[in-house]
Parts: C-alpha cells; sequence; structure tokens
C-alpha cells in the first residue's frame, strides 16, 4: 500500500493517533512496559497479569500505557481500558509516596472502623482514591483485608497492620495530630 | 544442650500486630547472649487475640507465650524462654489450650504448627499422603470418595464436590482445569488466606488430586490482590513442589501431569462468583455469565472446568488419606465434615474454630469466643460475610448447618461470623449493604445496579422519617424485586442481611420518625 501523504485525509480518519507524538510516556516508563508485555504477554488471558506488572512496576498504569497493551494483545484500547475501569484495584493516576488502604468492611466496622475512616480523612485531609496535596499519601479504600479478628486494619504499601486506633494511625503514618 | 526452637507466625494477622519484629528481636537478642537458636516462622494457630504468639519446642511439648511484644523479649530469655520457663504471658502447652483443644481440626490440622514454604516439614505431618492414595486409584474411585465424604462447596453455595467433579471427568474436552476460588472476599472470613499463607502445600495437593481425578493438567489459583502474603507463600510452595516433582510432568513416576500457576485478582468482590472469576481470569472484566452452560461444561476458555473453593480443595487431601468415612462421621444432617469458623469484629477471642456441622453460634460466640472484645453484650452477629443475614439473639442457639440456617433465610456461607455489641446502628449496617452491593455490581443486571443505588435512598429517606410506612413497604418491594431478579448472589442475596436488620431491628429504623413530630405533607 502507497503511503498515506494526503494528510488532510489522514486528519479526518478516526482515530489517528500518533503514539510517538501523543504519547507522555517517558522513556523508562515505555521500556517498563514492554518489558513487562515482553515477559507476560503470551500467558493465556494475560491482561490482569500484565496491568499488576504495570502498576507495581510504575506505581500505576498510565493512560498512555492503555495503546500500547492493546496493541501487544491485540485488544480494542476500549477493551483494556474496560477492564482498567472495572477493577477497583488498578489506578490511572500517580499515586502518592505511601499508598493506604483502609479496610471498610462489617468486621473492622464493629470495632471502630467507621471513626478510624473518619479520623484518617480528617488527619490526611483527603478523601478516598486522592493524594495529599504533599504527595505523601494516596487513600483508597479496601473491602476487607482479611485481618477480621484483628480490626481495624490498614495496609500501608502492602504491608498489613491491625488494631489500627486513631493514635496508632498517627505513629505509623507520622503524621503530626 | 540441643539448640532450642523457638517458633514466630508469618501469618499476616500476626505481622499485623508485630510478629516481624519479635521475630528480629528474637534474633538479636539471642545473639546478644551468645545463644544458639532456631527461630522457624511458622503457620498460625488461629487465635489471633495470642498474636504475636512465641513458642518453643520442649520435651513435653510446645510452650507457649503471648502476645509478644518486642520489649518483652529480653524477659522471655531471662525467664528462661529456651527451655519453657515461667514468664507472665506464659500460655503453657499450648495444645491443652481449650480454644483448641476443644476443635476437630481437619483441614487445618496443620495450622501452628509447621514451617509453611517447608515441603519437608509438610511431608513429615501427613503431607502428600492423600495424593499418593490418589495416584494408585482409578480416577472413578477418586470422585466416589470425595462424593461419599460428603463434602460441599466451602465458598458458600455449598454444592457436592463430588458431582461437581464428576461433571467435569463425564465432559468432553481436550484440555479441562481446575480453578481454586481464592477470592475470599466476604469480610469476616479468613480461612482460605491462613490455608494459602499458613498450608499452601494442602492447597496444592488437593488441586493436584483434582486434575487427577477429573483429567485436568492446568490448574489457576485465582487468589484477591489483598492477600499479598498469601501470593508469596503459594509461589514459594509451587516451586518447591516442581522442584520435587509433585508437580509438572509425571509426578512421583505415575504419568500424571499436572501444572499449577497463581493469578492475582484486582479488588473485585464480584470475582468471588465463580463466572465472574472465570471471565476475570480470561483477562476480561468480571461480568458475571449467564448458566446454564455451567462451568464444569463450558468454563475456563470454553473448557471444562472444575471450580472450587481453597478450603474445599484444601479439604481433599485428608479425605484421600483418611477415608471417606473419617470425614463423613464428623457433622450433622446433609453437613458433612468440619467448617472452618472465622470469629471477627468485636470479639474477645477472635479466629479461627474448625468444628463439625453442628455447633451453636452461642458455644462459637461465647465458649470460644469469649464474648464481646468491648465487654457490652453482643446484639447481633452476620454469618457468611457481606450478603449474610444479621442474626439476633433468639437465634444464637441454631446449629450451624446449611439447611438449618436456610430454613431460616440466613446461610452458613464460608463460615464468616462477624460479632456486633449493642452500639451497633443497625439502619446503617442495613444501608451499608445496599452500598456495598452498588460499589461492587458488575452491572450486568438491573436489579442489582439499580436496585442497590435506590435501595441506600430509600433506607436514608426512611431513616430520615420521611413517609416511613411508604418507605418500608418500598423497600421490602425492592429486596423482593433483587431477591427474586438478580442473575447471581451479588443481587440475590444483598437484601438478606437488609431484610434480616429490618425484621429484627426495627427500632433502629425508627429513630428519627420518633424524634419528631409528624409533619404534616402538602402535595399539591
Amino acid at each position: 500500500m502507497a503511503p498515506n501523504t494526503d494528510t488532510s485525509t489522514f486528519e479526518r480518519r478516526s482515530p489517528p493517533i500518533k503514539l510517538a507524538e501523543l504519547s507522555s510516556l517517558s522513556a523508562a516508563d515505555s521500556a517498563a512496559i514492554n518489558a513487562v508485555l515482553a515477559r507476560l504477554k503470551n500467558l493465556p488471558g494475560a491482561l490482569l497479569p500484565i496491568l499488576h506488572g504495570v502498576q507495581d512496576a510504575l506505581g500505576y498504569v498510565p493512560k498512555d500505557a492503555v495503546p500500547v497493551i492493546a496493541k501487544s494483545l491485540n485488544l480494542s484500547r476500549a477493551e483494556v481500558h474496560g477492564v482498567i475501569s472495572f477493577y477497583h484495584w488498578y489506578r490511572t493516576e500517580k499515586p502518592g509516596e505511601h499508598v493506604l488502604h483502609l479496610c471498610r468492611a462489617e468486621a473492622c466496622q464493629a470495632v471502630g472502623g467507621r471513626a478510624l475512616e473518619a479520623h484518617v480523612k480528617t488527619t490526611l485531609g483527603i478523601d478516598f482514591h486522592e493524594t495529599t496535596a504533599d504527595g505523601r499519601y494516596t487513600l483508597e479504600p479496601a473491602y476487607c483485608l482479611g485481618n477480621c479478628a484483628v480490626g481495624p486494619s490498614l495496609m500501608i504499601d502492602g504491608a498489613l497492620k491491625g488494631r489500627v486506633t486513631a493514635d496508632r494511625f498517627d505513629r505509623l503514618t507520622g503524621v503530626p495530630a | 544442650m540441643s539448640v532450642a526452637t523457638i517458633y514466630v507466625s508469618r501469618d499476616s494477622t500476626a505481622i499485623s500486630l508485630g510478629a516481624d519484629e519479635v521475630a528480629a528481636a528474637i534474633t538479636a537478642e539471642a545473639a546478644r547472649i551468645g545463644l544458639d537458636i532456631k527461630l522457624v516462622r511458622n503457620s498460625s494457630r488461629g487465635m489471633f487475640w495470642l498474636e504475636p504468639l512465641v513458642e518453643v519446642a520442649t520435651d513435653a511439648g510446645r510452650i507457649g507465650y503471648g502476645p509478644v511484644q518486642p520489649e518483652d523479649v529480653a524477659s522471655l530469655f531471662a525467664a528462661g524462654l529456651t527451655h519453657g520457663g515461667r514468664h507472665p504471658l506464659s500460655l503453657d502447652l499450648v495444645e491443652e489450650i481449650p480454644y483448641i483443644k476443644n476443635q476437630e481440626r481437619l483441614t487445618f490440622a496443620r495450622a501452628g504448627i509447621t514451617d509453611p514454604v517447608s515441603l519437608a516439614d509438610y511431608r513429615a505431618h501427613d503431607g502428600y499422603k492423600g495424593l499418593q492414595n490418589a495416584l494408585a486409584m482409578e480416577p472413578a474411585a477418586i470422585i466416589a470418595a470425595v462424593t461419599d465424604s460428603g463434602l460441599r462447596g466451602r465458598g458458600g453455595a455449598a454444592f457436592p464436590a463430588g458431582i461437581k467433579w464428576k461433571t467435569v471427568a463425564g465432559a468432553e474436552g481436550a484440555q479441562k482445569y481446575i480453578v481454586c476460588n481464592g477470592d475470599e472476599g466476604d469480610s469476616g472470613t479468613f480461612a482460605d488466606r491462613m490455608v494459602c499463607e499458613g498450608d499452601p502445600f494442602v492447597l496444592i495437593e488437593g488441586m493436584t488430586i483434582a486434575g487427577v481425578a477429573v483429567g485436568a493438567t492446568r490448574g489457576y489459583i485465582y487468589l484477591r490482590c489483598e492477600y499479598p502474603y498469601g501470593e508469596r507463600a503459594l509461589n514459594e510452595a509451587i516451586k518447591a513442589a516442581y522442584a520435587a516433582n509433585w508437580l509438572g510432568a509425571n509426578i512421583q513416576g505415575s504419568g500424571k501431569h499436572f501444572d499449577l500457576e497463581v493469578r492475582m485478582g484486582a479488588g473485585a468482590y464480584i470475582c468471588g462468583e465463580e463466572t465472574s472469576l472465570l471471565e476475570s481470569l480470561e483477562g476480561k472484566r468480571g461480568m458475571v455469565r449467564f448458566k446454564p452452560p455451567l462451568p464444569a461444561i463450558k468454563g475456563l476458555f470454553g473448557c471444562p472446568t472444575v471450580i472450587n473453593n481453597v478450603i474445599t480443595l484444601a479439604s481433599v487431601p485428608i479425605i484421600l488419606d483418611k477415608g471417606a468415612e473419617h470425614y463423613k462421621n464428623f457433622g450433622v444432617g446433609r453437613s458433612r465434615g468440619t467448617l472452618p469458623v472465622q470469629l471477627a469484629g468485636n470479639i474477645k477471642h477472635g479466629g479461627l474454630v474448625e468444628k463439625a456441622f453442628g455447633v451453636s453460634l452461642r458455644d462459637l460466640l461465647y465458649t470460644f469466643g469469649g464474648g464481646a472484645l468491648s465487654g457490652r453484650p453482643i446484639r447481633t452477629v452476620q454469618v457468611g460475610g457481606p450478603l449474610g443475614a444479621y442474626i439476633p439473639d433468639s437465634q444464637f442457639d441454631l446449629p450451624l448447618d446449611y439447611e438449618a440456617y436456610a430454613k431460616v433465610n440466613n446461610m452458613v456461607g464460608h463460615g464468616g461470623i462477624t460479632v456486633f455489641d449493642d452500639t451497633v446502628d443497625m439502619a446503617e449496617q442495613a444501608r451499608f449493604s445496599m452500598e456495598f452491593c452498588a460499589t461492587e455490581s458488575c452491572g450486568k443486571c438491573t436489579p442489582c445496579r439499580i436496585g442497590s443505588t435506590r435501595g441506600m435512598e430509600v433506607i436514608d429517606r426512611l431513616v430520615a422519617g420521611d413517609q416511613p410506612v411508604k418507605q418500608e413497604a418500598l423497600l421490602r418491594d425492592l429486596c423482593d424485586t433483587m431477591l427474586a431478579g438478580s442473575l447471581c448472589a451479588l443481587g440475590g442475596m444483598a437484601p438478606f442481611p437488609v431484610l434480616s436488620a429490618l425484621n429484627h431491628f426495627p427500632e433502629d429504623f425508627q429513630k428519627s420518625s420518633q424524634q419528631q413530630t409528624p409533619r404534616v405533607r402538602v402535595t399539591s
């Protein structure tokens, strides 16, 4: 096929995404994503493992990773976006330095989870799915961390904490009360 | 003197209370005083109020101390920790503690005893005996043993495991799969987590037996991403099992082949529903599938698939080891064997209680659990996770068995019991059930997707005293629609906690209508 040199028709076609120009991915991020793809793309049902791989490497799944992942799995961007937005775990914005998963479920509610939730939000000055202005903490809700005999429970960067009182939260995060 | 063996759990609940710090302090203190010790990071006994629990092996058995904090460690050594010396935190012989002694531990036989990722330890404690027996049996005989044991799915639906296996064995397909549902999303449950972290080999063995029985050569463990400790333990154990030829090709020279892989979920409660889990494993949104076809006929990637809960699969090795009769002799009625009950929430002695079916809630809450942690009266317990009913004191004497519970619209589910004291606001809990359903709905069917949001709104108006009689009728009508019209258990059961709260604790929904004088509504 002859190269299309008529830019006027080219621009009208949808969607004319030119990855190299539109992507805000840094070279390092691109390399990380490509490494994940090379490692996992041939797994059966590879999309979730790939998204985990990207989020583990970069802390999030950048929007501009979507077309790259879609292309490598021969999926549409909509399919990849649909999966990312379906699952609570994946995020598309860069998180703070530390990610907090605070349990909101019944077993934690039974031992003061609601009050802790209010304390955490007030102390950090953010709601769920938000990041503090200084970029230190991102707060996410969790519906059960499996630590139900010793709640309220909190996960800090993957490390589980039990019996989290307001005081213990302040000590764990070093946020001045 | 021989080197003392000291145990500190690597269970994530123990770690959440400081087990890693205690283990580090023990190593440091032993080095400081020049004492040679062997520190084993074992699984947890499931007595979580005693974690971090430190145990030491003595001639009489294991002596325990707990709950231990790092600052206690120096005094423990000074009191003679290495030979079980007396200390204010002494618990004496751990296996004599009534909480443990009065249980019937079959699936959790090794809990708190072995190093979870040591294959040698697993084998020294009856590990792989079930698979060895299975490898010498005809596949049909394995399935018959599972059927005869009366084992039913422990995920909540309680479908007979043997019948599911038989369907897969008889289904046509070049490739078949064993899928383990480790998406333990119910609040108040942690038995799956304890198996994955604390005895991963038993799950691997159970899945391998299932594979041999139905002719499946591939297995996946779908584990929720909130369980990173379980992921690490499972992967370590799988690696060890491959290295020792308990996984892979020609297992122990039997000619049988089984490959196993852990796949992580991504924080969607709905993926605990089996068809949604399969969609997720295939790399898609976790949307519930219509049934039929059953997963046993068309499951993962369209192939015949056994999909069972962690506890179901982890109960298989002991059935094949000790025989179907042995397992069947526990339990009552059609609920055979044992149920690992999880005591959670506002409970003094929270943890794992594996008992034969038929035990009463009152026994579990007071004899084992010791009452509410807060010291206040227990007002209600939610059994079976966020879709389970809130049970009032008047039903605490019901025997815990699938049929007895189903008769009164309660469910045993995955055996999680979340305890609430008398400070609980049941209207708030009912609202949360609807909110949770709205957050976690996959969106495929309308009663669940829209009904849950409308449910929250109706409860808000009801509690605000806005035409309460009408609102209650509306709420009951809505619950009826969700119960009857939802595609899966999420929308189909979310009304259970709502209705039980409304039926057993109506006073909590009437607070503001009692406080307010009746309003005259002007209608145009």
